[in-house]
């Protein structure tokens, strides 16, 4: 069983295993409250599923792509839980949840995935489709545009389906987690996927005051 | 996947507070609120642990502290900072009897790191929360005792606190560590640890400023330059008799500077940092002392980074003498932020009988210092 937590967009925690799918799963929408939400959200998914904290087997984190200051919450507390539980940590791309739910649901083909990334920027993803596993194939991204870009008839992926979400569920992250470990897939690199260096304007010295 | 087999373990997610060792609890706290990862681990009043990973050096590049940059630090430090801390205390994680966290006040997005972390730590090991005030933390890291030998007196209450910091300038009135701290006064603009970056800036001295100011006064004259003291006229003590303001202390040196490189005359380095470093002290103490002798406190603690400034102490020393003041300086190492001292918070709640915080806090950068837990 996997503890999934997820905080790209809203705050999302999931308690998964690969037989019995989604067994416990606890979100909000809100997008500004990740660091008071995400310790109910977790006691009351690992009450749910009725499972004690040494019948997990690992942590799963969504690393985003997302607006930075949520994004590292989830991030924080999956890192941390795994460390405190003992077991390992798992990182995957908040995206790949969001296309897999889409293949999941019957989509087939190519596919982009387009989040709010804030600052009047998107995120965006593109898959080809699923595997033999079911896992979705990203081909392109995780990056981050102007909307106005991604309808540019030049861009690459102009003419593909796409579908935009505003939450992303730890349940389909878990379950994306747990077919990446039963088909041996490399889990994503165990960092933040901010796609955005943190602003700050260098000065050019002091500014006169008289 | 399969799960562990770990039958020994009996975890609820419920945190359970009915079996908490209330005698010498062993505590871990999380400190996130500015540059400074700490993670403290105390056992009652004993310090085990103080492990901080600090980001100052990107900042440096900046002048100051990047909000952002410090909570992706947050980020990366806080396991390697947990385990560090752990292997230094010589505990297992599982040992613990609670979690401590700052969740204010600060920069908001560096405390929502350390809060999402704590709740996870405390919800995975089945331990309870203790959701507390930073600014406290720093005057409660005054009870903490290095070791069997350190035999220390405890402090006694009620004292004054001085807390100085790049972050904030607070003048506190500390009857009771656990149950009744208030907030005298406070900067009314920049913090003085920011004054000390910023006046290095214009003097072209690197970030951080303090330890700058300081080498570059070691032969300066503290008398040779006048600069103004800030809410210390008549007509600001009716309504700001305790607070602080160094951003007219900082226009002024400016101001003295470019007069001197527009007449193409030196400017005499060492006694303009001596100058003002003097103006900064002498600020602080006038007013620290000042609420001593006015609440009748023969007390004076000091707390936060900019009680390293040598300068600072010794002033702190010779007023509070002249005065009748004991003066309390703790370890420096516990001055400048730290977990240590919000696990040593935590641990005198716990030992004073307190519930544990719910679950639901969040961040909270302009926290009251009067909310002492959350
Ligand atoms: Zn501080």
């Amino acid at each position: 069983m996997l503890l999934a937590i997820d905080t790209s967009a809203g705050t999302s925690v999931a308690v998964v295993d690969l037989a019995r799918g989604v067994i416990a799963e606890h979100s909000t929408d809100d997008t500004m409250r990740h660091a008071e939400v995400v310790g109910r959200l977790i006691a009351d998914c690992l009450t749910d599923a009725a499972v004690p904290i040494s019948g997990l087997s690992a942590v799963v984190g969504g690393m985003g792509p997302g607006p930075f200051t949520g994004l590292r919450v989830g991030i924080a507390a999956a890192r941390v839980f795994a460390l405190g539980a003992g077991v390992p940590f798992m990182p995957v791309v908040s995206h790949d949840a969001l296309a897999f739910g889409r293949y999941q649901a019957g989509h087939s083909g190519p596919l982009v995935v387009v989040t709010d990334a804030r600052r009047r920027e998107v995120n965006w993803s593109v898959y080809s489709g699923a595997d033999a596993a079911g896992l979705p194939i990203r081909v392109d991204g995780p990056g981050v545009a102007r909307p106005a870009v991604l309808q540019e008839p030049d861009w690459e992926h102009a003419r593909v389906p796409r579908f935009d979400a505003v939450a992303v569920s730890a349940g389909e992250l878990g379950l994306v987690a747990e077919l990446m470990w039963a088909h041996r897939h490399p889990f994503a690199a165990d960092e933040a996927l901010y796609l955005r260096s943190p602003d700050v304007t260098l000065s050019n010295g002091p500014k006169r005051v008289s | 996947m399969k799960t562990r087999n770990d039958t020994t373990d009996l975890t609820t997610t419920d945190l359970p507070t009915t079996t908490l060792n209330r005698v010498d609890p062993l505590v871990l706290g999380i400190e996130t609120s500015c540059d400074e990862t700490g993670i403290g681990i105390v056992r009652g009043t004993t310090l085990l642990s103080n492990t901080i990973a600090s980001s100052m050096d990107e900042h440096a590049r900046y002048g100051g502290v990047v909000p952002e940059v410090a909570a992706r630090a947050h980020l990366e430090e806080l396991v390697p900072a947990i385990r560090a801390a752990t292997l230094e205390a010589g505990i297992r994680l599982e040992e613990i009897d609670a979690v401590a966290v700052t969740c204010g006040p600060g920069l908001a997005g560096a405390l929502m790191v350390g809060v999402g972390a704590a709740k996870a730590l405390a919800i995975s090991l089945g331990k309870p929360i203790y959701a507390v005030n930073h600014l406290v933390g720093h005057v409660g890291a005054d009870v903490l005792r290095l070791g069997a030998d350190d035999t220390t007196e405890a402090l006694e209450y009620p004292t004054i606190a001085l807390l100085v910091s790049g972050g904030h300038t607070s003048l506190l009135l500390v009857r009771d560590l656990v149950s009744d701290v208030e907030l005298l006064g406070e900067t009314i603009d920049d913090a003085a640890g920011e004054a000390f970056d910023k006046v290095a800036r214009l003097l072209g001295l690197p970030y951080p400023g303090g330890p700058q100011i300081d080498r570059a006064a070691l032969d300066g004259d503290p008398t040779a330059i006048r600069f103004p003291r800030g809410l210390s006229q008549t007509k600001d003590m009716a309504k700001h008799r305790y607070d602080f303001s160094f951003s007219g202390l900082k226009t002024s040196v400016a101001r003295w500077v470019e007069q001197k490189r527009d007449a193409d005359e030196p400017v005499p380095l060492a006694d303009v940092a001596a100058s003002f470093r003097e103006a900064v002290v002498d600020i602080l103490l006038t007013k620290a002392v000042a609420a001593c002798v006015d609440h009748g406190v023969p007390r004076l603690l000091l707390g936060g980074g900019v009680i390293a400034n040598a300068r600072l102490r010794q002033v702190a020393q010779e007023r509070t003498d002249a005065a009748g003041i004991a003066l309390r300086v703790p370890p420096l190492s516990l001055c400048t932020d730290n977990g240590a001292m919000i696990a040593a918070l935590g641990a005198q709640l716990i030992m004073a009988g307190h519930a544990p915080s719910s679950l639901e806090f969040g961040a909270d950068s302009t926290l009251p210092v009067s909310d002492i837990q959350v």
